[in-house]
């Protein structure tokens, strides 16, 4: 508590890094939402192939999804963990968030890189174009992740990082859920909903 | 100077962690299942999008902590969602991609 009340709060009581950054993550749903739609409205659209159903693959995607939501997990232990001053498991649960998130990323390039290999790339049709600059936004964003999350983890390894740094590990955690939930609407949108 | 009193709630424990995450890694495996079995797909698409529906609300309200934050951020976060979901029921129009019917 003596922590908490340490960091600058606004006239509301709400503590100003976090205020900001749901300010931005909002911002981010505009990006995506923008993203998301300029894929629906070319969906089918392609003159040529490859089309979605042809190359997409779902038994990946699928176990790519429940890879970022277990990650999801792994991140709200990381923040109980610090918050209640257990750094050992704080840097277990945050090296464990970063390592689902790279294996996410491998998956994912795995998958542009067949698909490159298939004949799909941006310039090939309607769909290659909004599909790869859709979830590549979604993979960079990830990859940030990643690194913000490495760079706690390391922080704690120098003990550097403890529960008075919690709001810290929070906002990371915002950022890193937000990532998770786009995947959740990307999965479905664009992989399920053919 | 006015002093400011901050705003703190308590988070859900390890507990309730687990029991989102089992009820998240269900909803995705009922997802995956209503694509493949041909006898869902009349109503393949407004199922995946409850589904889908269901797993965002419950990462922002227990892992976000919305449920359990300051209603400002509910704000912060739901007014441009709400924005981008108009935004793109708009363009889907305008574009015609989806529609009322002639």
């Amino acid at each position: 508590m003596t922590h908490a009340a340490a960091e600058h709060h606004t006239s509301m009581g709400v503590p100003s890094r976090k205020m900001a950054f749901w300010a931005f993550i909002g911002s981010e749903c505009l990006l995506f939402g923008s993203l998301i739609s300029t894929y629906l409205v070319y969906k089918g659209r392609s003159v040529v192939g490859p089309y979605p159903h042809e190359i997409l693959n779902i038994p990946l995607t699928s176990f790519s999804t429940f890879d970022l939501l277990m990650s999801s997990l792994m991140m709200v232990l990381a923040l109980a963990a610090v918050q209640r001053g257990d750094m050992k498991w704080g840097k277990i649960w945050l090296l464990s968030t970063a390592l689902l998130g790279i294996v996410f990323l491998g998956m994912q390039t795995y998958e542009f890189t067949s698909f490159v290999r298939e004949g799909l790339t941006l310039q090939t049709n309607l769909f290659g174009a909004t599909f790869f600059v859709l979830t590549g936004t979604h993979g960079a964003h990830v990859t940030v992740g990643v690194i913000w999350l490495l760079t706690l983890f390391f922080r704690a390894l120098q003990g550097k990082l403890g529960p008075e740094h919690a709001l810290t590990v929070e906002i990371s955690g915002l950022y890193w859920h937000f990532v998770d939930v786009v995947w959740i609407v990307i999965f479905t949108v664009v992989y399920l909903i053919q | 100077m006015d002093q400011v009193t901050p705003v703190e709630h308590a988070h859900p424990g390890a507990a309730t962690y687990l029991r989102i995450a089992a009820v998240l890694a269900i909803l995705t495996v009922l997802e995956v299942g209503v694509f493949y079995v041909p006898v869902f797909h009349a109503i393949l698409v407004p199922a995946l999008l409850i589904l889908s529906a269901i797993k965002f609300t419950l990462v922002v309200m227990f892992y976000m902590h919305l449920k359990m934050d300051s209603a400002f951020f509910t704000f912060l976060f739901g007014g441009p969602l709400l924005l981008a979901c108009c935004v793109a029921l708009a363009l889907l129009f305008l574009f015609g991609a989806i529609g009322l019917g002639k």
